[in-house]
């Protein structure tokens, strides 16, 4: 099963490295993952999507907690979350394809960013799901470039991480 | 006052407390040996090699539960401390590495004698820093020992360079201090500890399986008052040894793969087993699927990641051990009835572990003339003082030792348990030895191991550490050519040494002493003279070459499918 999990950390000398060499020496397995400053600069935010069952999951949230930069651990998927996720994406449009191209676009409210005689470039956001099925429609038009930044998620309700 | 990074970094270590360092000099940490060298309060002790000395810090560390401390240059000294800093990291021991680093300007730039040391020993550190401004050296020490010291305790590295050793600025040392995100949680919770001594009192065939942390956690006196009080039966691992006395009745002595029939057995066959300060081993569990299949299990660690790692637990109390112990021993003792009940109620499992003890207790076969190990571990036993610190090296002879030595007193083994490091037995002895002038230090290697770091044959001398090698020698990487013989059809590639090394002639050439036993009437005279020599001794005993460690749970047998002979 997928699982997003928020990780905070000491905005520290590498952190990174410290939480993604524990998830390549233990063979847990790392989907995507995004990190930047939060609202205070002495702490950064790490989200990743990982996979496992009930007992890896607990692992990983047990190993990251142990690291001595984590300050929390947040796993979302009880649904507690709102997951956001980018993604920048090529796409052929030549001759008829284009009007296809631009009616995906408005269904989906996603943007064009970059135009060519050839090509759209289309900058697109949403809930991971929904990026995945603005992408199958594309794809058969011819897909040359794919970036996605992965989910970053929050919690619910009014409270912060902090409470 | 203002003074350079390199003072500093001694006056932490005296703040501290630390009053015994073993390093090695070099290029990045040339400014630390010229503060060191006017400085009074703190020891330093060269060793051969950095591996050496990173094992003499943890030595030093498992024999007084004290911070162990390591200096190594930048480059080879650095990933020579490697094995030692993982070797302390699987074994949970305390200690501080200081490793020089090339000057900050230089860093990246592939400089003489550059390794990224940060991210070598990532996965084997507790923690680490890298220490970039002079000003936060002394928060950064303050911060490395509190890490290497609470909750499970570990290796901390401290990469310093250069130019930092050299910037000046005020020393102040913080008095305490706080990690936002590194508090480890200390006392057990109440309704666990409440609920732990209403399933175990409730259970017929109760079992305590302890591991190092019960030492670690200076655990050993409680859980004894524990297992008396509860009058249960304890076995131990490998580095649980000592924490519980071998010699009562209720022992079961160490349990897994060279592990006693009868502990194997009560672990196959137990309803309630209690695990304190342990993690579960791969040698200690055997099969998983077939691991205690009858048993509501209890875990003690102050760990979390230790629990539910390998095995389902039942009850789990996450929290220092002793912390835990002691309230358990408060909470059994407000129900005197229950526990004379309790006892009452597991009189027939105890009478059938007798009958297991009875069947198949430790043994081998004497001879007359070949010396059999067994026997020279059981006599060093008898001949030594009852506070003798003994360490090992990885192998037969360790197993050996664990079986037939009777370990009754915490910090007295001192042995690479998790790595399994061959070479860690004679520069631990060194480190122990330092701690402890008066002690008898005693290690206990195989011909194999010794040869490791036998070069530190030269610090012992040099520095007056009276440590008695004990060497048996088969001519044989043992473990491995019993693999060999038992699984391999007896081809025994590579584990023959062939060369015979003459190691009385050697321990002449380092200026100590050497003895020789080869036959079994030889033995006792030998460590007598060994032991009442002054000095560094080598004891060596041409042993049985085809002796075998036994009983023995082939890897990946459940553990009632020992080997008990072969």
């Amino acid at each position: 099963m997928k699982h997003t999990i928020s990780v905070l950390v000491e905005n520290e000398f590498g952190v990174l490295a410290r939480v993604s060499s524990l998830f390549s020496g233990r063979g847990f397995n790392i989907d995507s993952l995004s990190v930047a400053p939060t609202n205070d600069e002495t702490i950064s935010r790490i989200t990743l999507e990982t996979r496992g069952d009930e007992q890896i999951l607990e692992q990983i949230n047990k190993q990251l907690n142990k690291l001595i930069d984590v300050i929390k651990v947040i796993d979302f998927t009880d649904g507690s979350g709102i997951e956001r996720e980018l993604a920048l994406v090529k796409v052929t449009a030549e001759d008829e394809s284009r009007a296809e191209v631009l009616r995906i676009v408005d269904i989906f409210r996603a943007k064009i960013i970059d135009v060519t005689a050839r090509s759209y470039t289309i900058e697109t956001t949403g809930a991971p799901a929904k990026i995945n099925a603005i992408l199958e429609l594309l794809r058969p038009l011819g897909l040359k470039e794919l970036v996605r930044t992965g989910p970053v998620a929050i919690g619910r309700g009014s409270k912060g991480w902090k409470g | 006052m203002k003074m350079n990074g390199a003072r500093i970094l001694l006056e932490c270590l005296k703040k501290e407390g630390v009053d015994t360092v073993f390093g090695y000099p070099g290029g990045t940490v040339i400014n630390i040996y010229d503060e060191l060298f006017s400085c009074k309060e703190i020891r330093h002790i060269l060793p051969r090699h950095e591996q050496a000395g990173t094992h003499a810090a943890d030595g030093l560390a498992r024999a007084t539960g004290k911070v162990g401390v390591v200096i190594a240059t930048s480059g080879p000294g650095a990933t020579n401390t490697v094995t030692g800093i993982a070797t302390a990291y699987m074994d949970s021991i305390p200690m501080v590495i200081i490793t020089g680093q090339v000057p900050t300007p230089l860093i990246g730039n592939d400089a003489f004698q550059e390794v990224d040391i940060i991210g070598i020993t990532r996965p084997c550190t507790k923690h680490s820093f890298l220490v970039r401004d002079v000003k936060e050296l002394a928060t950064i020490m303050k911060k490395a020992f509190h890490i290497a010291r609470t909750g499970r305790p570990g290796p901390v590295l401290v990469d310093l360079p250069k130019d930092v050793q050299i910037a000046q600025t005020e020393f102040k040392y913080p008095e305490t201090i706080e990690l936002r995100s590194y508090k480890p949680t200390v006392e057990g919770h109440p309704k666990q500890i409440e609920r732990a001594i209403s399933m175990l009192l409730a259970s017929k065939k109760p079992v305590f399986y302890v591991g190092g942390g019960a030492i670690l956690a200076e655990a050993a006196g409680e859980l004894t008052a524990l297992c008396d009080l509860l009058d249960v039966p304890v076995t131990t691992t490998l580095l649980g040894l000592g924490a519980y006395p071998e010699d009562r009745p209720n022992s079961l002595r160490m349990l897994g793969m060279h592990g006693t029939y009868y502990a194997n057995m009560a672990m196959s066959d137990t309803d309630m087993l209690v695990a304190v300060g342990a993690r579960f081993d791969d040698r200690v569990t055997g099969k998983l699927s077939t691991f205690a299949p009858h048993a509501k299990i209890i875990h003690i660690d102050v760990d979390p990641t230790s629990i539910k790692k390998n095995v389902r637990v039942d009850l789990p109390i996450v929290g220092d051990v002793k912390d835990v112990l002691v309230k358990m021993i408060k909470e059994a003792q407000a129900h005197p009835d229950k526990v004379a009940a309790f006892k009452e109620a597991i009189i027939p499992w105890k009478s059938e572990i007798e009958g297991w003890k009875a069947k198949h207790p430790l043994t081998y076969k004497h001879a007359a003339s070949t010396i059999k190990p067994q026997y020279v571990i059981e006599k060093l036993r008898e001949l030594s003082e009852p506070d003798v610190i003994v360490t090992t090296d990885v192998g037969q002879h360790q197993m050996w030792t664990a079986q037939f030595f009777t370990f009754t007193k915490p910090r007295t083994l001192l042995t690479s348990g998790g790595l399994g490091t061959m070479g860690y037995g004679l520069p631990a002895a060194m480190g122990a030895q330092a701690a402890f002038p008066e002690r008898q230090v005693i290690t206990i290697c195989g011909d194999g191991g010794v040869q490791m770091n036998i070069q530190e044959m030269a610090t012992l001398v040099q520095n007056g550490l009276p440590v008695k090698i004990v060497i048996l020698n088969n001519n044989f990487l043992g473990m491995v050519r019993q693999w060999q013989e038992l699984f391999f059809d007896k081809r025994y590639s590579q584990t023959c040494m062939e060369l015979p090394i003459d190691y009385v002639k050697l321990a002449d050439a380092f200026g100590a002493k050497g003895y020789r036993a080869t036959k079994t009437d030889e033995v006792e005279e030998t460590i007598k003279q060994g032991l009442a020599h002054d000095g560094p001794v080598i004891m060596e005993f041409m042993i049985a070459r085809e002796e075998k460690v036994l009983p023995m749970v082939p890897a990946g047998a459940s553990l009632n499918e020992m080997v008990l002979n072969a």
